[in-house]
């Protein structure tokens, strides 16, 4: 196995099990979790491409992985922030309980 | 190089297995930490040291931060009764299952990539600094925004509606 295809191998484990967590997990925040999860395995996608892939712009993907922390962070802010103002409301987190809009 | 390897691969794999099997709320944002502090040392191997604190002052520091927060806010801490899961977790796990066996055997079948040698020289934190405040300002003033707005909205939402009382009850 070459190093690159080590380090995807890895990210590839690491989606699936944020994949199996986010579909699965009955409580708000751990789905949260396994998005985060999901979003670190594709950042150490672009990581090792940008290391092994050959040439290209020297900071490119340290730029992108930088970038899409960012955005994560905003995204799990607002996320929690909704989880908590479900829990206000229905004094649960549990997903399969908030099924008002369900026919 | 190769140790170094195993054992962050071990340890961030081992870690996101515990975050998302384990019952009590509080464990799994533990092992989101280690799993998080394990990214953080892969980046350093792959040599990208400066996301490499990135990835421990945002994940760790804050996001990590966070979760444990949600969790004390909305008592879920000792919530350790009931299911993990939804009822048909086979399938969940069968899809996710699926999902990681194809991307696993597309990298294992693909072509490799042509290597061209040695990649260019690692970028320094002063060489990301330039380019952060030339070629990509744009993107980072947006970025700025975004957080601003999204912290704001988090706020918002957290927010006890009413004043000092109880937000509204649901309608029955």
């Amino acid at each position: 196995m070459t190093p690159l295809e080590r380090y995807l191998v890895v990210a590839a484990l690491l989606f699936g099990v944020g994949l199996a967590g986010a579909l699965t997990r009955r409580n708000a925040i751990l789905v949260l979790a396994g998005i985060e999860l999901m979003l670190t395995a594709a950042n150490l996608n672009v990581v090792a491409f940008w290391r092994h892939g050959g040439h290209g712009d020297a900071t490119a993907g340290v730029m992108f992985v930088l970038f899409i922390i960012a955005v994560a962070a905003a995204e799990t802010a607002v996320g929690l922030a909704l989880i908590i103002s479900i829990y206000r409301h229905r004094r649960t987190t549990h997903l399969d309980e908030v099924d008002t809009l369900k026919g | 190089m190769d140790a170094a390897f195993s054992i962050f691969a071990l340890l961030l794999l081992a870690g996101a297995v515990a975050a998302m099997s384990l019952r009590n709320l509080i464990h799994c944002a533990l092992s989101l930490v280690v799993v998080f502090f394990s990214a953080a040392g892969l980046f350093l191997l792959l040599g990208a040291e400066f996301l490499s604190f990135a990835q421990v002052m945002v994940y760790v520091g804050a996001i990590a931060i966070l979760i444990v927060f949600a969790t004390l806010l909305t008592g879920s801490a000792g919530a350790t009764t009931g299911a993990l899961a939804f009822r048909p977790w086979l399938l969940g796990v069968g899809t996710a299952g699926w999902v990681t066996g194809v991307i696993v055997a597309a990298v294992l079948n693909g072509r490799p990539l042509p290597v061209e040698g040695k990649t260019a020289a690692l970028p320094t934190v002063r060489q990301l600094g330039e380019a952060l405040m030339t070629r990509y300002v744009l993107p980072l003033e947006v970025i700025g925004l975004l957080l601003t707005a999204a912290l704001i909205g988090a706020v918002v939402l957290a927010l006890r509606e009413g004043g000092a009382g109880r937000g509204k009850e649901p309608r029955p």
